[in-house]
């Protein structure tokens, strides 16, 4: 019974650490925008940083995949479909910008 | 393939304490993890219009006119905490809680996700009324044939919740049940995710770049 909720509070403890994370990661993306302004690449940059992390934080502490052997297969699954994700978004943005430049429809 | 027992699914676990509903759970909860991979992917490829057409904008109005951090930030905050409640949801079934507890954080769940599409609305309201429309621009069919498809995921969410609520509350928490609910946080959780890429790819780089 005792180590029943002990378990219950450490899970508990790693939803809440992981929506704390995010919060502060949220907050963090918001505020560079706020005070920083969106018009610089650099700030861009920060941001997208911030929200890779972000991604990473929720994934381990909501959905629990992390490299446990046991939760293997899930983070294979993750990390081929990113790959085909990124094939297809790397894949399209170079095709299309370059044809946009062929195009003249933006400058080189 | 040997699986330790403390881990065989994505997604808080139910563990020893309900063998049948994990049992249960282990095969068509992977199955449900690729349906959302699979359903990642779709999301990708509007991902990747949107990043092609950020410059079509055709004169029409641009993410300078049309995009409201303010209510960004705020639909960000409610859909991060209900990822949190439906946490302790699934928290509240695994360790035995009462059942009002779960029925509670459903219930916070629901009003959060409602809220988000409420927000939500009054932007593409907001859009509407400032000239973007999605036939304006190759810009704003992107926008409105990605932001939407997630606002349609989350109110689908929304009724599984209801339909859930209300199946617990007719059967009680059977094996079955419980494995619907952990397919259930992971596809809240994964709207989250999805979420995320939508404010930094569509929101942010839509005004850096756009």
């Amino acid at each position: 019974m005792d180590r029943r909720s002990e378990m219950h509070r450490r899970e508990r403890r790693r939803y809440v650490i992981g929506y704390g994370g995010s919060l502060l990661l949220t907050i963090a993306v918001f505020s560079i925008a706020y005070v920083f302004g969106i018009e610089t690449k650099g700030v861009y940059l920060a941001i997208g940083l911030l929200g890779l992390a972000q991604l990473i934080v929720q994934l381990v502490y909501f959905l629990h995949i992390d490299r446990r052997r046991s939760s293997r297969e899930d983070l294979d699954l993750v990390l081929f479909s990113t790959l085909v994700l990124l094939i297809i978004i790397v894949g399209t943005v170079w095709i299309m910008g370059n044809l946009a430049v062929r195009m003249h429809t933006i400058p080189m | 393939m040997k699986r330790a027992p403390t881990h065989s699914y994505p997604g808080l676990n139910l563990g020893r304490r309900h063998p049948g509903a994990d049992k249960a759970s282990e095969v068509v909860t992977f199955g449900f993890w690729v349906f959302l991979m699979s359903d990642l992917v779709y999301f990708g490829l509007m991902f990747a219009i949107y990043i092609t057409m950020i410059d079509a904008q055709a004169g029409g109005p641009g993410p300078h006119e049309l995009f409201d951090l303010k209510s960004i930030f705020a639909q960000t905050l409610i859909l991060l905490t209900s990822s949190l409640t439906v946490g302790l949801a699934m928290l509240a079934l695994k360790y035995n809680l009462p059942r009002s507890r779960i029925v509670l954080w459903f219930g916070v769940t629901l009003v959060l996700g409602l809220s988000f599409l409420v927000l939500e609305i009054r932007d593409f309201v907001a859009m509407a009324d400032k000239g973007g429309i999605p036939q304006r621009s190759g810009f704003l069919s992107a926008f409105y044939g990605l932001v939407p498809l997630h606002g349609l995921h989350v109110a689908a969410g929304c009724l599984w919740l209801i339909v859930l609520g209300i199946q617990l509350r007719l059967m009680g928490l059977t094996d079955l049940l419980m494995s619907r609910v952990v397919r259930l946080a992971l596809f809240w959780h994964f709207l989250d995710l999805i979420w995320i890429g939508i404010i930094t790819i569509v929101y942010f780089g839509g005004l850096t770049y756009g």
